[in-house]
């Protein structure tokens, strides 16, 4: 007899209501951290470009799909394909804000949504070229392991998830409050102007912004990868969960963004719980579509 | 200005037009045909899109949601209420337009701009491909099926030419009307709103009512588009009516062909539809297999290319390069 069938047969019913509310809203925090690491690139990449990447999603599929080909092809574990595929992703964002965003939208703000737009839809179509509609998954043995915290049973790769976003949050804080790329990030954020005269490279900055943006995306995929699914249009789903997390957290902020990841996380779960995996989906969009329309700086008010 | 024919700019319209009316003559195979009803349908879609964003400076992400609206208006309208598709038209058309109502009086009322019109266009588009996909009413994700009863008075053709002059029709209608918005008072507010919002309202423009006008009709052309989509097919479900591929040709069309003109996007639709057609030939040719997407990739590259190097369009260049070209400008 498993531990978790002894577990259940020990408590009563009433406790096993609220086990199953407890698991749900544990499993929400964690699934909700993941898509706060997701939505920590887009606000950062907003607080200081001021602009809205609609390629994110797209670039986490692709991510996804390096995940699994490192897998596949070279039998990489996602845990050890992270340190590969984060720098390489880093150059990725750098080179495409570089060579492609800035010298194709001349600096107007509508054209670069629609660069950006463009770079979605090349890299969404070409990996359904490449890939085809399947869905695939990789097989690592601790896909399906879990951990017992107290009367909960977690999934062993999600609670690595939430402590790794966790860290890579707090790493983030650090670079930008401590080193000088990241004083240089605030100072851009605040008043490019002002920083290109003291003598920072705004363009470069930029680039270095939108890079650690997407090596977000490449630290999110190896931690989903051990319990999701990727097929080429996986990013679209997450992409419109991390916009709301972001509306909600407010364009920008790093604190919001975790928050609002947690939050959704944690209503995407229980709404699930309660009205079934469809409507669960609705539950984000008019979130979204209420906070965006009546109260657009966000729940925590942050200065977008 | 003498009010001629030509210096009035209907001119060109009328040449488009009669050229477009006598294609069928020359090109009667049934997979042309098919062809060209199809990009009438994209060109209707985008000249929805081209109203709002061409010349008002909205940029929808989600003009699936007018289209999704057309294109279930008038196959439920038939399919559950036995209403005959020609009456079922005007009402799935207002229904596009009431659509573009609500959602422009919710999203410009909070003041939403640029990148954040987008996203709430985008999302709406989503919330109503989900819903469609869920409920019952609308046949969930089994879609839609209009009974085939081949019938003129049943707005379903035996001969393919009569379809394509009847999108051809829709297509001149709003050329006519675009045209003649550019000239009037109402398309002068329009772009003065697109120009510079808040120099437009201090010059005494009421916004809000401007942009709320344009997405109505914006949201009806582009509802026109999803019931020629649905009578042209007779089949619909959730991915097709609102799914991302209509916003994305809606919107590549006229910034490809030349964002803000009478022509952009019916050149768009023409050059994109073409070239995804030539591409997917090319790759089945080269690889022995239908590739997926491969027509998507080459649109993303285009918009960018675009975006970058022809701000105007592929008509931004002719004109730059043919003098001719320049006395079609309003």
């Amino acid at each position: 007899m498993g531990v978790r069938a002894r577990a259940i047969l020990s408590h009563g019913s009433m406790m096993l209501k609220f086990d199953i509310f407890l698991s749900a809203l544990a499993n929400g925090l964690l699934t909700g951290a993941v898509y706060a690491l997701i939505a920590l690139g887009l606000t950062l990449i907003y607080g200081v470009l001021h602009i809205i990447n609609f390629a994110h999603g797209a670039t986490l599929t692709l991510a996804m799909f390096a995940v699994f080909v490192a897998h596949q092809a070279f039998g990489l574990d996602p845990y050890i394909a992270v340190f590969i595929l984060t720098p390489l992703f880093f150059v990725l964002g750098y080179a495409l804000q570089r060579a492609v965003i800035t010298p194709a939208s001349h600096g107007d703000d509508g054209n670069i949504l629609l660069v950006t737009l463009g770079i979605s839809i090349i890299i969404e179509n070409a990996l359904l070229a490449i890939f085809r509609s399947d869905t695939r998954s990789i097989d690592v043995p601790y896909g399906f392991s879990v951990m017992e915290v107290g009367p909960l049973f977690l999934s062993t790769p999600k609670v690595i998830a939430f402590v790794a976003t966790l860290a890579v949050a707090g790493l983030l804080w650090l670079l930008l409050a401590r080193s000088d790329t990241g004083k240089a990030i605030r100072a851009v954020a605040k008043e490019k102007t002002g920083a290109a005269l003291c003598g920072i490279d705004v363009a470069h900055i930029y680039a270095v912004t939108f890079g650690i943006g997407t090596a977000c995306l490449a630290i999110a995929a190896c931690l989903l990868m051990p319990t999701f699914l990727v097929n080429p249009r996986v990013g679209n789903a997450f992409v419109l969960v991390a916009f709301t997390i972001v509306v909600l957290g407010g364009m920008g902020s790093i604190g919001g963004a975790l928050a609002g990841g947690l939050i959704i996380g944690v209503v995407e779960s229980l709404s699930g719980l309660y009205f079934g995996e469809s409507l669960g989906q609705i539950g984000i969009f008019l979130i979204f579509l209420v906070v965006l329309l009546f109260r657009p700086t966000g729940l925590f008010g942050a200065k977008a | 200005m003498k009010g001629g024919l030509f210096t009035s700019g209907y001119g060109p319209i009328l040449i488009v037009v009669v050229a477009l009316a006598v294609l069928p003559f020359g090109f009667s195979a049934n997979t042309t045909l098919n062809f060209l009803g199809f990009v009438l349908i994209v060109t209707l879609a985008a000249q929805g899109w081209n109203l709002l964003a061409g010349y008002g400076g909205q940029f929808s992400f989600g003009h699936a949601a007018f289209f999704g609206m057309g294109a279930y208006g008038i196959a439920l309208a038939q399919v559950r209420f036995g209403l005959n598709p020609w009456l079922a038209l005007p009402l799935a058309i207002a229904l596009g337009a009431l659509t573009g109502t609500i959602l422009g009086y919710l999203s410009f009322r909070a003041r939403l701009r640029g990148s954040y019109f987008a996203l709430v266009t985008l999302a709406f588009a989503e919330v109503f491909r989900i819903l469609a996909n869920a409920s019952t009413f609308t046949g969930g994700a089994a879609g839609v099926l209009i009974p085939l009863r081949i019938d003129a008075a049943n707005f379903q053709f035996a001969d393919k030419r009569s379809f394509y002059w009847l999108a051809l029709s829709f297509v001149a209608f709003v050329l006519l009307l675009t045209h003649w918005i550019a000239r009037s008072r109402f398309g002068a507010y329009l772009v003065a709103v697109r120009e510079n919002e808040d120099a437009a309202r201090a010059l005494g423009v009421d916004a809000l009512a401007v942009k709320l006008k344009a997405i109505t009709l914006s949201g009806g052309i582009t509802a026109a588009a999803g019931c020629l989509y649905a009578q042209k097919f007779l089949y619909i479900d959730a991915n097709l009516a609102f799914g991302p591929w209509i916003s994305v040709e809606a919107l590549l069309a006229p910034i490809i062909g030349g964002i803000g003109t009478v022509f952009g996007p019916l050149a768009g639709a023409v050059l994109l539809l073409g070239l995804g057609e030539i591409t997917k030939t090319f790759f089945t040719w080269l690889l022995g297999g239908a590739v997926p997407g491969i027509d998507l990739v080459v649109f993303g590259v285009l918009l960018i290319l675009c975006v970058a190097f022809a701000p105007r369009g592929v008509l931004g260049v002719l004109r730059r390069i043919l003098p001719a070209f320049r006395g079609g400008r309003a």
